[in-house]
């Protein structure tokens, strides 16, 4: 298989009429990366990936697949394959028909096809399933056929539109698995669209965080999960709390917030700010649920939050206790079940502890919607 | 009673579910089946005056039927040649403007049912608000148009593009164009509905997977929309062999249409049972020959109905 082509997004700016749907992105995806683009429906995270396909033209910039300018290269001459979102199989061809629709267009005879979809089959685990029709397969199958006919054209670069969405949630998360493993076999470039961060946490080599039409963050899952540039990048990435504040100190990579309700508190000002938060700006606080523990009453300074606890659950492997935070939004705080009798807080105030580098800085913006 | 007829009174009550079985059977047998079995009956009976008509002449002959082969009895032909002619002329005809209009309407239907926005809506207005304007007007409307000094002929002639007048009328262009023009809505309608419901990311996928623009249509528009076209190219073909006014008007003064003869069996000759005969082999022709094309293109009855 082909040994990893790039692909590279220069200053590309895609508008349509005065809306701006994608703002000078800049992206270098290395060959034979898992890359993800994430974002709220409406981030024009589908817009990049129809303008790599082909589909759109970049109003400004350039798309390059392995160093090669895209410019006035059609989809069907470009050497990516796209999945659609609703998988756009076609409904009256056969299934072998279907994944062998590159070749047919090439003029392979149908002995060749066959033989290439049968090997496709036994690939996806569908041995002997090329004479139906799509529509006499289920969700997941019609999925996996969609995946065998575009890997058929032998593209170097695969892209998929939220191609999991339309399954249901443990067939996802087995394709999840099955996706990246089909790509750690083929070693091709896959581009992947997605609004769901576990989708894109699970697979991705690197993932690039989208908000209307701006790139905010582009990283590998942990970095982003654990030390994001924006507001928008850690509430949207995984559950987390938020404090507002002024800076009212730096100390070298950390910062001391002075918050309305929580007093002063201390967190890691996160890699990208660090230098760029000065004292006196507006900034806000991320802990993730896990990060917090509950402290013995009575315990005060700058890593220590005292809340009311509005209601707790039980989810399994962790207790989720719920307090009142600032402005109506609440604290969620997860302690994991080590199997220990575990106290109800319900109506207490309570006392939480969090270490200072668990716990991120970043310039005060705007926050993903719930 | 069977399931559905059941279904179809808990649905609709039985007053409601009475009055409409009870249209619906009279339009069917009322005035589709009953009148057509007297025209079946006419057809084997020979052409007697009224107070013969019971009497002992009027017995079943296959009289009618042998005058479209052979002709008149005694005559100086061993085949009636003018009205065969006419009779695998019209069909022929048919055939071609039923071709010639699905070459004419299959991009407008494809453009209309994959492009979105307003405009459509107009585009769709535009097509049938000519329609309100009676066949005849528009007969004679294509007649100022291709006629000797009419708008075409005055402007090649003016060009220079012809040195004297085209006879566009004894060549049978106006008709033909006339006869596509009738029908183009039956055309694009039926593939409109279906190529709408054609989802877009299809024709996107086969040519992201590589597929010139003609190959996407052979391979993934068309086979969708042959329920359409079927639909499409049966109604066309069965007006256009059936048409009369567009000939009528259009045609040129050699070429008759076989409706024709059968108008001048039922009014010029008076004889009822001639032009009913001529009628039922027009019919039953027609009626053959679209089931053979459909069964050779694979298409079932039930997606003319699409």
């Amino acid at each position: 298989m082909s040994a990893g082509v790039g692909v590279d997004l220069e200053n590309l700016w895609i508008r349509f009429g005065d809306f701006v749907a994608v703002r000078d992105a800049n992206v270098n995806i290395n060959g034979g990366d898992f890359f993800s683009f994430l974002g709220p429906s409406g981030c024009g995270k589908t817009t990049i990936l129809r303008a790599v396909s082909g589909f759109l033209d970049p109003s400004e910039g350039k798309v390059l697949i392995g160093g090669n300018d895209m410019r006035g290269i059609g989809p069907n001459k470009r050497p990516t394959a796209l999945i659609f979102q609703n998988l756009a199989l076609f409904p009256l061809m056969k299934v072998w028909e279907n994944i062998t629709f590159s070749m047919e267009i090439k003029g392979a005879s149908a002995k060749e096809r066959r033989k290439r979809a049968d090997e496709l089959l036994d690939m996806i685990a569908l041995p002997g399933q090329g004479d139906k029709l799509p529509s006499e397969l289920s969700g997941g199958q019609r999925q996996r056929v969609a995946i065998a006919r575009a890997l058929c054209a032998e593209p170097d670069v695969l892209l998929l539109d939220e191609p999991l969405s339309a399954l249901d949630l443990k067939l996802r998360q087995h394709m999840r698995t099955e996706l990246r493993e089909i790509q750690q076999r083929v070693g091709i470039t896959f581009i992947y669209i997605t609004h769901d961060q576990g989708e894109a946490l699970t697979m991705s080599d690197n993932i690039a965080v989208m908000r209307a039409g701006v790139i905010d963050q582009i990283a590998d899952g942990k970095t982003i999960y654990n030390d994001p540039n924006t507001a928008f990048a850690a509430s949207f990435v995984g559950e987390n709390n938020v404090f507002r504040g002024k800076i009212k100190q730096v100390m070298g990579n950390e910062a001391m917030i002075a918050t309305n309700r929580s007093g002063d508190l201390v967190a890691r000002i996160s890699t990208a700010n660090q230098g760029k938060l000065k004292e006196g700006d507006d900034a806000m606080m991320f802990i993730r649920p896990e990060a917090f523990a509950i402290a013995p009453d009575g315990a005060t300074g700058d890593h220590f939050v005292t809340a009311r606890v509005n209601h707790e659950e039980f989810e399994g492997n962790v207790f989720n206790i719920f307090t009142e935070g600032e402005g109506g939004k609440e604290i969620k705080v997860s302690i994991p079940n080590h199997g220990q009798s575990f106290q109800d807080h319900t109506g207490q105030n309570i006392t939480l502890e969090y270490e200072a580098q668990n716990a991120v800085l970043v310039p005060a913006g705007e926050l993903a919607a719930e | 009673m069977p399931r559905f007829l059941k279904e179809f009174f808990n649905r609709n009550g039985t007053g409601m579910g009475l009055a409409i079985l009870g249209l619906v059977i009279f339009w069917t047998i009322g005035l589709i089946i009953l009148p057509q079995l007297s025209m079946l009956d006419f057809s084997f009976r020979p052409n007697l005056p009224p107070p013969e008509i019971g009497g002992p002449k009027d017995v079943y002959t296959l009289e009618n039927y042998k005058y479209l082969i052979y002709g008149p009895e005694g005559g100086s032909q061993d085949y009636n040649a003018v009205d065969l002619r006419v009779f695998f002329r019209t069909l022929v005809a048919a055939v071609c403007v039923t071709i010639f209009n699905l070459i004419l309407c299959y991009p407008i239907a494809y453009y209309l049912g994959q492009s979105k926005g307003s405009h459509i809506r107009i585009f769709a207005i535009m097509l049938i608000i000519p329609y309100w304007i009676n066949e005849i007007l528009r007969a004679f409307a294509l007649r100022i148009i291709f006629g000797e000094t009419g708008v075409l002929n005055t402007l090649f002639v003016g060009l220079g593009v012809f040195d004297t007048p085209f006879d566009f009328i004894r060549n049978d262009i106006a008709l033909y164009a006339g006869l596509g023009y009738a029908y183009i809505l039956l055309m694009i309608f039926p593939m409109y509905n279906v190529i709408e419901s054609l989802d877009g990311n299809q024709i996107e996928a086969a040519r992201d997977l590589g597929a010139p623009w003609w190959r996407i249509h052979w391979r993934v528009v068309i086979p969708y929309a042959k329920p359409g076209i079927s639909s499409g190219c049966t109604m066309v073909f069965m007006l256009s062999a059936g048409a009369l006014a567009a000939p009528q008007i259009l045609g040129g003064p050699s070429s008759l249409w076989f409706t024709q003869l059968i108008y001048q069996q039922f009014n010029d000759n008076n004889d009822w049972p001639q032009g009913a005969a001529y009628a039922i082999v027009l019919l039953v022709t027609c009626i053959l020959f679209v089931l053979a094309v459909m069964r050779l293109f694979k298409v079932n009855m039930g997606d003319i109905g699409k």
